[in-house]
């Protein structure tokens, strides 16, 4: 135990600081982005919310901004926080970089007030999830490239022996999303605010839909996959259930998904090779997706029976039950002649956020319930029992909004478009599929108030945790020694 | 695509294939452990206090996972994917829009063949017909001419008999079939703004509209000598032009004296676009009964 100590002390002390900040960083911009979120929910079911302050109100000008800031100002907090927290940890070395690890918690904050101000005036370049316009684009590259430095400088430093599964993930998240934020925002700028893409036609689409889909598969994928591997056996207390597993999926996972892009453009101009081609490689992506939940669930055997009793755990669990529901509906999306039922309707929206909330939102919260309280010093939460009014809010919301969706996506617009005399007229017109999707619109918004309301709980939760911080028992931030 | 290409994907995605099977199969029992994590089955490596199993792939993740590969690989046999390779069924996403049109088409020959060959005003009583007419209306015109038929602005109106190109069978079918396109030069720049304020005075007058008298005189002159060719003499309209009937009431883009001015300054362009090559012939047949019926079934 003595020696213990003394080794412990000659090893310098965890940076916990950008941690603290990433992580309360990831507690505002979700309320923020799915507070937006609710409110372009709700123009859809009352489109007189428009008109609040058109054109700044408008759903096509704010709807880019509830993605953007869900995406990066909520999701790439997380992500910067658990990264560095765990990277750390588990190479058991404090974060390399001196002054580049500031500068990226600054400057991905001055990027998404940036975005929160372009957006909603009207500049952008029109591709979706990558809208911000090439004096931002270029400020993303920055940043990124520091991230890449503290990051793999850390990985260099180790103390340990080998590189730990969630790093290979946050490594490989890292890397890919460099490369797709380059080629896809590569851009030719006429003025200050307005750029024209370095692509044309259907090679435009090809490239934004490469990197769409692997914003999906290495952002809200890979990276998040890095903070399960960390934060569910260690919540559960439990071995990671197959290494083997772990490398085979991984690797699969990241040579498989830079393939699958061109099911976003089936039935279009793009050649007939490149749609198939993306049809074959995202079927094959449902075992390497689905490797990740498997080794998240079978880690928990002999655990589960903390699941009564701890709600952080519950979120871990339920988000890779999400995930693997979402993994199995995207490659089914893909197959050409389910794409032609589903493209273009809400059933899109509902996989999307299946992936969104329940997925990288509840695993981020779980991670969130985890860290703080190691942040603060405590043993727990200032309050457990909220973070349980937390998970059955998140899930039910994030039910309504799945199922919601699924009705309208598939049951009316997917049916009603298609649908026709046999005189070969449509039965019915557009404006009627509209109407009939208000009740799903409905349910959709009172999903995501529901998601919302236990955004603010824990919100309320991490200020009183913080506010009863136990600074004596900080100077833990040691590495743990194995 | 040219060889290089095709080679490049075709390479590219092998390999990657390939690569992915390796490790799929390289990986698939537990490895064989020496020293620390021989004896608990863990890896030996501790992070943070975790700890790794060395547990094999799950047999049906396994066997799902090769499944996956051995489809794709047949996929990529059968349909196009690797390159230029067209793949061994000759499917295409043309051919199969085409074979769905042709079987479409088929199917509608029973619907249409009792009415391709009834002349126009009988089908134009034909309930059933009609019935047929008000859905590829909706389909196909509505979304300019308006549910009803009613126009809009700088849309027609079918349903008044007041027509641009004629409202017998023959012409209307002719307006569907080939399109129009409704040219009205800008007068402005050709006859000066003085002009254009006189002959706006006089088209306000040929309507009975309140108008200036001195100016319209002054635009009666203007009028003969530029517009007639088109409007008539009169300012009753032509058919084989397109020109409007400018005596009465009824206006394609209204009648005050502002819209009037910027009309005869600017000039007008309006497409009605042809489909004859979207529609069938015997669907357009039907339709003109219908926009017939529209104007000529009111009692």
């Amino acid at each position: 135990m003595s020696s213990d100590l003394a080794h412990a002390s000659s090893q310098p002390a965890y940076d916990y600081t950008v941690v603290r900040a990433f992580t309360l960083a990831t507690i505002f911009w979700g309320i923020v982005g799915m507070g937006l979120g609710v409110f372009i929910a709700a123009e859809l079911v009352w489109p007189g919310l428009n008109d609040i302050l058109q054109p700044y109100s408008h759903f096509g000008r704010l709807r880019p901004l509830h993605t953007n800031t869900v995406i990066f100002a909520f999701g790439g907090c997380a992500l910067f926080a658990s990264s560095y927290f765990i990277v750390q940890r588990t190479c058991q070395a404090p974060l390399f970089g001196g002054w580049l690890v500031p500068f990226t918690f600054w400057g991905w904050q001055a990027i998404i007030v940036a975005a929160a101000i372009t957006l909603p005036l009207g500049y952008t370049s029109a591709k979706e999830y990558a809208e911000l316009e090439w004096p931002i684009d270029i400020a993303i590259t920055l940043v990124w490239v520091a991230y890449s430095v503290v990051f793999f400088g850390t990985i260099v430093k180790r103390t340990t022996s080998h590189i730990y599964v969630a790093n290979w993930f946050f490594g490989a998240f890292i890397i890919t999303v460099a490369a797709l934020h380059v080629v896809n925002s590569a851009a030719i700028p006429v003025t200050w605010f307005k750029s024209y893409s370095a692509y044309a036609g259907a090679m435009d689409a090809m490239v934004q839909w490469w990197y769409g889909h692997n914003a999906v598969g290495f952002f809200l994928t890979a990276g998040f996959l890095g903070m399960m591997y960390y934060f569910v056996p260690k919540q559960a207390g439990r071995p990671v259930y197959s290494y083997q597993l772990s490398i085979v999926h991984f690797w699969a996972l990241i040579s498989i998904y830079v393939w699958a892009g061109s099911h976003h453009l089936h039935y279009s101009a793009l050649p007939d090779w490149a749609q198939s081609l993306g049809m074959v490689m995202s079927l094959i992506l449902l075992a390497p997706s689905w490797g990740g939940m498997i080794n998240g669930l079978l880690t928990l055997s002999g655990a589960w029976h903390k699941l009564k009793t701890d709600p952080t755990l519950r979120f871990l669990v339920v988000s890779l039950s999400f995930y693997g529901m979402s993994t199995f509906e995207g490659p089914m999306m893909a197959i050409k002649t389910v794409n032609a039922l589903s493209h273009n309707t809400d059933w899109t929206i509902g996989h999307v956020h299946s992936g969104a909330l329940g997925w990288v939102a509840m695993i981020s919260i779980g991670a969130v319930y985890h860290l703080l309280p190691v942040l603060t010093g405590r043993k727990e939460m200032w309050s457990v029992p909220l973070i349980n009014v937390h998970f059955w809010l998140a899930t039910i919301g994030t039910v309504l909004y799945i199922c919601a969706m699924w009705v309208n996506g598939i049951f009316i617009q997917g049916l009603m478009w298609r649908a026709s005399n046999a005189d070969g007229s449509l039965t019915y017109s557009f404006v009627d599929s509209v109407e009939a999707s208000h009740l799903g619109y409905l349910v959709r918004f009172i999903g995501g108030a529901f998601f919302v309301t236990g955004m603010l709980i824990m919100a309320y939760n991490a200020w009183r945790t913080v506010q009863a911080e136990d600074k004596s028992a900080l100077p833990n931030a040691q590495p743990q020694l194995a | 695509m040219s060889t290089f290409w095709s080679l490049w994907i075709i390479i590219l995605t092998s390999a990657c294939l390939i690569l992915v099977g390796w490790v799929l199969l390289a990986n698939r029992k537990a490895a064989v452990m020496q020293g620390h994590g021989a004896d608990d089955n863990t890896t030996g490596h501790v992070y943070d206090g975790i700890v790794e199993y060395n547990n094999p792939l799950p047999r049906w993740w396994f066997v799902g996972f090769v499944l996956s590969m051995i489809f794709a690989a047949g996929y990529l046999v059968l349909y196009p994917g690797m390159g230029s390779w067209p793949g061994t069924l000759g499917w295409t996403s043309v051919g199969e829009l085409e074979a769905d049109q042709k079987e479409a088409m088929a199917s509608y020959a029973t619907t249409y063949d009792v009415y391709k060959t009834m002349p126009i005003e009988e089908l134009a009583k034909n309930p059933d017909a009609m019935q047929m007419g008000v859905r590829l209306f909706a389909n196909n015109c509505a979304v300019c001419h308006g549910a009803d038929g009613g126009g809009n602005f700088g849309f027609p109106n079918l349903m008044d008999n007041d027509w641009l190109y004629g409202g017998e069978p023959a012409a209307i079918l002719a307006s569907i079939t080939n399109g129009r396109i409704g040219a009205m030069p800008g007068w402005g720049s050709i006859i000066g703004e003085a002009k254009v304020v006189a002959a706006a005075e006089y088209v306000l007058k040929l309507s009975g509209s309140v108008h200036d008298q001195a100016l319209a005189a002054t635009g009666e002159k203007v009028f003969a000598e530029n517009c007639a060719v088109c409007h008539g003499p009169e300012g009753k309209g032509t058919h084989g032009a397109g020109a409007p009937n400018l005596t009465d009431k009824t206006w394609l883009y209204q009648g005050d004296r502002e819209t009037i001015l910027l009309t005869i300054r600017a000039g007008r362009n309006n497409v009605m676009p042809a489909q004859g090559e979207k529609l069938m012939a015997e669907k357009i047949h039907l339709l003109t009964a219908y926009v017939y019926s529209l104007s000529h079934n009111n009692p």
